[in-house]
């Protein structure tokens, strides 16, 4: 009796645990352009677990769609940072950042203001 | 009783969640005050600093995230809210109010959209044409919307009906899939007059593809796909007018209205009426030279949108009237009807059309969404021509269902479904009866995939059971790949199958004295065969800067080739045969297009295209009859800068050049009527002049054929149209010459949004 009223207790609680499959999040990644756009998307959708990744030029937004059992936002943030795109988590390394074309480089306040 | 049964359940759950993982996990919900009532945020991140654990709140703010004391920064952010950090000691509930960051400055962005443009990503060969550029063309139905676009060729139409034929890629127009938002429209008896049945100013938008097409719209598409987007009642003005008037007595009426009904429905009620009611014979020859006209079209759109729950339906209805009178001068159809006093040909057409569409997509899954189309028309067509008469009752239900989703991720994207599709044609040819009925089932898997850099492609494949055609596969593939900045390298080959309904498709055969000759009688559609074809494609596009502006250029090289074809035969002047091919059939079509900003707002296009399409006939190998070798065009357009009252002036002239068209061999006629082997270059020349005086008003004035061009006889034997050899279908080039139009636009736009 006790086993399976300590099953159901595990199993209730496994199902309180139950993750999103379809979890939905938007995170701020910085960049300038739509070479920029192909970049975060690409290194988004290169971590297991993202179904969909797009990223607004304008508002700097990237919208996700991820399960949640396979994946989380630490785990996509720090791809897109390799990828040199600095965003709310994660700060690309320079060296990272150095890998991206120069006419992306979004800290620069020149390169910014060219794509305003 | 629920609500008692829900409560202790509610609670048992709590509880045993927080008996067995107390230690485990921390819950809590995330929430904003708006106007002083709480609002959960979804979507939310929270997540530990340093730890490589995160969630995402749910629909109602709520998230649970394991915890171990040695977690210590819990961080909760989302987007457009300032983002903060908690100091965790111990594992209770979590709530937490997020603060909006201040307002961020909206951004607008302005740049001059190209009014035609082929894209740079898509894997198929797509030219889109926006309504600024279906403008250029001011008259006046879907037939005269490609005199600004190159990969389209437009026939001079035959000497009676002053129809006008588009060919693609040096093939007719039966063997284009044309579609109007994607369900097939233009087919059956309505093939040669359909684009005539939709005017200019219900399309928004057009969508051109060279090549095999997708698999999703059926199996008939040989040489491409063109689809016209009609207007949206939501986006519509409320109020639209176009009336036009041209020198050849054509007059147009188009009104558009559209209100919104409700928060979710919309309706657009569309009205066009033309007509000729002037006799003209400019070339003396005793025949109109432009038949008399009168069409009323009216089409009622109901449009549903439920963006919060992703519910898209429209519903339309039309219904067309139109009639059509030709042939000699003092042709009165009350008097003259089925005599030998004049040669005269009327045909009347009534139809009636209602379709459905609905569209879901999952709010929460955006890359899933469900369609469903259905279409129902009823078209029936008599007419005659001289003695032979034509009668035709074509009724078609068409209904197509498509799923839409991801494997994996949104790199890889899939459309699956299913359609059917039926056709009754009941048709009178002379004193025969023709009757048919078919039908089909299929089903379609298309694969999409996207590296989202340089490679993109799409592989569809469908099978149809046909009651006539049989059960067989339709695969169809594109391939876009672009190796440098600014380049896409396109591949696409397809097969595609249809039932070629002759009588409609070459209707102006009528309009002569040849015989109608079926050669073989052991095919299921006319005693013939279905036709089968494949099509190759190769393009190449490149965009350029060159002195400070962009423009791109084109090359692509398509073949089709022909399985079966029924050949049409106009060989022998004194019939015409229909037969399946015995031997070779082929068109190869190699296009050069250059698109080029050279000056300040002053855009140029040039292409050049050379064909060479032949079949063996029975007499042996030619080149497709009427069909130029070489066509070369030239359009450029000029617009002023838009000033603060919206006035400007746009300015389009477009030349068009074809080389010598092979005759049909007439060397079987008397000598008075043979005609040389080659027709004259035809070279012709149209301006047009828009002056916009503000949002809500414009006027324009244009000129077709100002160099008044044309052919002398294009009616053989105009003199004795009872006798034989009377032919009309032998048009190389235009025969009623130069004339002008005007026209105006008069548009109510919505109130603006507050």
């Amino acid at each position: 009796m006790k086993t399976i009223i300590t099953g159901i207790v595990l199993l209730l609680g496994v199902a309180t645990f139950a993750q999103n499959k379809n979890a939905k999040t938007i995170i701020e990644v910085d960049g300038v352009c739509g070479m920029c756009k192909v970049r975060i998307e690409k290194a988004a959708l290169g971590t297991k677990g993202v179904k969909s990744a797009v990223w607004s030029i304008e508002t700097h937004q990237l919208s996700l769609i991820f399960d949640e059992r396979k994946t989380n936002v630490q785990n996509i943030s720090k791809k897109i940072a390799e990828a040199g795109h600095d965003n709310r988590m994660i700060t690309a390394t320079d060296e990272a950042y150095e890998s991206i074309h120069h006419c992306c480089k979004y800290r620069d306040e020149e390169v910014k203001e060219k794509h305003d | 009783m629920l609500y008692i049964l829900k409560k202790p359940l509610i609670f048992i759950f709590l509880f045993s969640s927080f008996l067995s993982f107390s230690q485990d996990e921390i819950k809590g919900e995330i929430l904003e005050l708006v106007s002083g009532k709480e609002q959960p945020i979804y979507g939310a991140n929270v997540y530990w600093q340093n730890h490589n654990i995160g969630r995402i709140s749910n629909e109602d703010g709520k998230f649970s995230i394991p915890y171990r004391p040695d977690f210590k920064q819990l961080i909760i952010s989302y987007v457009g809210y300032m983002a903060d950090t908690l100091t965790i000691t111990d594992a209770s509930y979590i709530k937490h109010f997020l603060e909006p960051e201040s307002n961020l400055e909206e951004v607008n962005i302005s740049t001059r959209k190209q009014s035609t443009s082929r894209s740079f990503l898509n894997s198929k060969n797509v030219i889109n044409v926006s309504s600024d550029e279906l403008l250029k063309a001011a008259c006046c139905n879907l037939s005269e919307s490609f005199e600004t676009n190159p990969s389209i060729d437009v026939n001079f139409s035959d000497a009676i009906t002053g129809t006008k034929q588009v060919k693609m890629l040096g093939l007719d127009s039966p063997y284009i899939l044309i579609t109007t938002e994607n369900v097939p429209s233009i087919r059956g008896a309505i093939q040669t007059n359909g684009l005539s049945f939709i005017p200019g100013t219900w399309v928004e938008s057009l969508q051109i593809t060279k090549g095999a097409g997708s698999v999703v719209n059926g199996f008939e598409s040989i040489t491409g796909q063109i689809n016209a987007e009609l207007q949206k009642p939501s986006l519509d003005y409320p109020l639209f007018v176009n009336a036009f008037a041209g020198i050849n007595g054509r007059i147009e009426l188009n009104t558009h209205l559209n209100t919104k009904v409700s928060d979710k429905w919309h309706t657009g009620l569309y009205i066009h009426g033309n007509q000729r009611a002037e006799k003209f014979d400019r070339n003396k020859d005793g025949f109109l030279d432009l038949p008399l006209k009168q069409q009323i079209n009216v089409l009622n759109r109901w449009q549903y949108s439920d963006l919060e729950n992703g519910i898209i339906s429209f519903i339309n209805v039309k219904y067309l009237n139109d009639k059509m009178q030709s042939g000699q001068l003092d042709f009165d159809p009350d008097i003259d009807k089925f005599t030998t006093n004049h040669w005269g040909s009327e045909s009347d057409t009534e139809r009636f059309e209602t379709s459905f569409k609905l569209g879901y997509v999952n709010p929460e899954i955006p890359y899933q969404s469900l369609g469903i189309q259905a279409d129902f028309s009823y078209h029936d067509q008599n007419s005659y021509f001289g003695f032979r008469v034509h009668e035709i009752r074509h009724t078609s239900l068409y209904s197509n269902l498509i799923y839409n989703s991801i494997i994996s991720n949104s790199r890889h994207k899939i459309k699956t479904g299913i359609s059917f599709m039926y056709d009754s044609f009941d048709e009178l040819v002379d004193d025969t009866d023709y009757f048919r009925r078919d039908n089909s089932v299929g089903g379609f898997f298309e694969y999409a995939f996207d590296n989202l850099s340089n490679l993109t492609l799409t592989a569809g494949l469908r099978f149809d059971q046909h009651n006539r055609l049989g059960f067989f596969l339709t695969p169809r593939f594109h391939l876009r790949y672009t190796p440098w900045a600014k380049s896409a390298w396109r591949v696409s080959f397809g097969r595609g199958k249809r039932a070629a309904n002759i009588f409609a498709e070459y209707h102006n055969l009528f309009a002569s004295s040849r015989q109608i000759n079926i050669l073989n009688t052991n095919g299921k559609i006319y005693g013939l065969d279905p036709e089968i074809a494949w099509n190759y494609g190769i393009s190449y596009l490149q965009g350029f800067n060159l002195f400070g502006k962009t423009g791109d250029i084109t090359f692509d090289f398509y073949r089709t080739d022909f399985q079966n074809q029924v050949v049409v035969d106009w060989e022998d002047s004194t019939q015409i045969r229909f037969y399946n091919l015995d031997g070779q059939s082929f068109s190869n079509v190699f296009q050069m297009e250059l698109n080029y900003e050279l000056l300040e707002r002053v855009d140029l296009r040039f292409a050049y295209k050379h064909f060479d399409v032949q079949t063996d006939y029975v007499d042996g190998r030619f080149q497709k009859p009427l069909l130029p070798r070489h066509r070369v065009f030239l359009n450029l357009g000029y617009s002023t800068l838009r000033k603060e009252n919206g006035s400007l002036w746009k300015f389009d002239i477009t030349y068009n050049w074809l080389s010598e068209q092979r005759f049909p061999s007439t060397d079987l006629s008397p000598a008075e009527f043979q005609l040389p082997e080659e027709s004259p270059t035809v070279g012709t020349l149209n301006a047009q002049v828009t002056k916009v005086f503000s949002d809500k008003f414009e006027i324009y004035v244009g000129g077709e054929n100002m160099t008044d061009v044309r052919q002398p006889n294009p009616i053989v034997n105009s003199q004795n149209p009872f006798d034989s050899f009377f032919d009309s279908n032998l048009v190389y080039g235009p025969i009623f010459g130069y004339q002008y139009y005007a026209g105006l636009r008069f548009k109510i736009n919505k109130p603006k949004k507050q």
